[in-house]
């Protein structure tokens, strides 16, 4: 076997399974778990979940291309996701993510050379009241201004 | 000044934590219902309150709960939908971080109404902070015995799992969640039969937004008839959390009784427009929502008020827009949004909206012409009413009253070969109420 879960992934599955009256419904609960295992869902973790949750690896594919938090390949250790919807937006989103760009000197979806910052443009995060917002991996940043952009890129590690 | 029910703790760093809302009264109302009410009076006392559904429809809760059919030999489910992902509402999020006990004892009081001993929080997945306190929050909560079973020596149980959404915003629509939740992808089922009847694992389901549920503790401790007095009307009744953002000086969450002028909350309570510009429009409900002009904001922010000038209060959250705004690159933007998340089931809404788009992109960048704008119109009224669920409904609604409110300034851009706005792109910083 290439990939398998390490042994506490392996006993929150085991709870996960409680959960449900299927095996089907420990998906979306289950890819969280291989994304924070394996920091993506490729094709050969999707077919390690299909052996876990007895479906075919076709039905595991068929979900994990539906939502955007499974991503199919590496991203960089700090995935920045900067929220494009209209409220941010009229806040200056658009100026938020030419700034990053900038200081990352990389384009939307691009990875920086040393794997260390992935840049996304996404929709709405649900800040709207704190526009302009990024997501940076779990961590929601809101009001920001140029300094606090710097601020924020220079302190992660 | 109104008492706040919501927002009473902002200010309390430990508001989330269960000493704290055992402190101030909390699970009070769980004790009094399990010990004097019996499940179909908590449905006659919700009835009576006129709670209307705070996700966005405002679909009477007391009356969605009486079609949980009693005979049905399936287990009932309830889910407290904390799919919070309408642009312009950041309502629920305070709720989950700051308020976990009163949505879960809402939960409760909610999952022992419709006879359920399983409930599901179905959490966005973005939502990272606000599924660990949730974890936390219910944690304490088994530990107290407020959860799990023979809850306060009732004979009552009831289970309670948090569950992450893959982001996705269809999966807030009510069949999108159960499909997501049973493993698949959020694609949304054809209506009948309603959740109520067939929904999670083929057993009848009662799926309620966050606010809603937490609405549940303060009825059954104060009763419906003091609760029905809060508000425009019996039929328009209770505290409300509005949502306001875009260009304003003090943008954030206020909460007031339904009914709040929405003028009043933008100049009185979110600081009034962004730097005394000229206000362009309004947004009242959420993006879907059909847009208001400056002159149609003097209005009741109620599901009825609201209704009767051809719009909608759906999740409450205003987005507020002041003269640098251009209102084509405003719906270009909404509309990438609807076609990014279009599920794609549907021809009209998968179709239609990247067409809008389309439309929309070159009408911004000038390669547009006065037929696109009434292509524009008409691709929506193709998608209105011709899809599963209501995402085609909301991608079509804001695209006819932006080209209908603003035909003018489309007409302009085909004129000019170009946007004729002067768009203010900086970063804005405002004293946000967050």
């Amino acid at each position: 076997m290439a990939v398998e879960f390490s042994e506490a992934a392996k006993q929150e599955f085991s709870e996960i399974l409680t959960h449900y009256p299927t095996k089907e419904a420990a998906m979306l609960p289950v890819l969280h778990l291989a994304k924070r295992e394996f920091g993506h869902v490729s094709t050969e973790i999707m077919a390690y979940i299909s052996e876990l949750l007895e479906l075919n690896v076709t039905r595991i594919a068929n979900v994990v291309s539906f939502y955007t938090l499974f991503p199919g390949t590496p991203e960089g250790k700090y995935v920045i996701q900067v929220c494009s919807t209209l409220s941010c937006q009229l806040m200056g989103a658009e100026t938020v993510v030419d700034h990053v760009k900038k200081k990352l000197n990389i384009e939307v979806s691009e990875t920086t050379p040393d794997k260390k910052f992935t840049l996304k443009k996404v929709e709405c995060l649900g800040s709207c009241g704190t526009a302009p917002v990024m997501q940076i991996n779990d961590t929601y940043y809101e009001q920001l201004t140029v300094e606090k952009i710097d601020k924020i890129l220079d302190s992660l590690k | 000044m109104h008492e706040l029910y919501f927002l009473k703790n902002r200010d309390n760093p430990e508001s989330h934590t269960i000493e704290f809302y055992l402190g101030h009264g909390g699970y009070e109302a769980l004790k009094k219902t399990l010990k004097q009410f019996a499940p179909k009076e908590v449905i006659e006392e919700v009835k009576k309150s006129g709670l209307r559904g705070r996700g966005g429809a405002g679909f009477p809760t007391g009356i969605k709960w009486g079609f949980v059919p009693q005979d049905n030999p399936n287990p009932k489910y309830l889910i407290c939908n904390a799919d919070e992902s309408e642009p312009g509402t950041f309502k629920d999020r305070y709720i989950i971080e700051h308020e976990p006990h009163m949505m879960i004892e809402g939960i409760v009081l909610s999952s022992y109404a419709i006879n359920c001993h399983q409930a599901y929080i179905y959490i966005r997945g973005e939502f990272v902070a606000g599924a660990d306190i949730l974890e936390k929050a219910l944690a304490e909560a088994r530990a107290k015995g407020f959860v799990g079973k023979n809850i306060f020596g009732s004979g009552y149980d009831l289970n309670i799992n948090v569950h992450r959404g893959g982001g996705a915003y269809i999966c807030g629509e009510e069949t999108g969640l159960i499909e997501s939740l049973e493993g698949k992808r959020g694609w949304p089922r054809l209506k009948p039969p309603f959740p109520a009847i067939v929904g999670l694992f083929n057993s009848p389901t009662i799926i309620n937004n966050v606010e809603t549920l937490a609405n549940v503790p303060l009825i059954m401790e104060r009763g419906a008839d003091w609760y029905s007095k809060i508000g425009s009307n019996p039929k328009n009744a209770g505290p409300k959390l509005y949502c306001v953002s875009g260009h304003v000086n003090h943008p954030g969450l206020f909460e007031f009784p339904l009914g709040m002028n929405l003028k009043e909350l933008i100049y009185e309570h979110a600081g009034g427009v962004y730097k005394a510009h000229q206000l362009k429009a309004v947004i009242p409900g959420g993006s879907s929502t059909p847009v208001l002009l400056p002159d149609e904001i003097d209005v009741a922010m109620d599901y009825d008020s609201l209704m009767s000038i051809g719009t909608m209060l759906g999740s409450a959250g205003a987005i507020v827009m002041d003269e640098t705004t251009c209102m084509v690159d405003a719906l270009y933007n909404l509309e990438r949004f609807y076609a990014h998340e279009s599920c794609g089931q549907c021809t009209p809404c998968r179709e239609g909206t990247m067409w809008m788009v389309k439309l929309l992109s070159r009408l911004e960048h000038g390669e547009g012409t006065v037929d696109d704008v009434d292509l524009l119109k008409d691709v929506a009224g193709n998608i209105m009413g011709r899809t599963i669920c209501p995402l085609g409904d909301a991608a079509a609604m804001p695209a006819k009253s932006f080209v209908q409110k603003f035909r003018d300034e489309f007409i302009e851009h085909t004129r000019q070969h170009r946007c004729p706005i002067t768009k203010d792109k900086s970063i804005k910083g405002t004293d946000a109420n967050a």
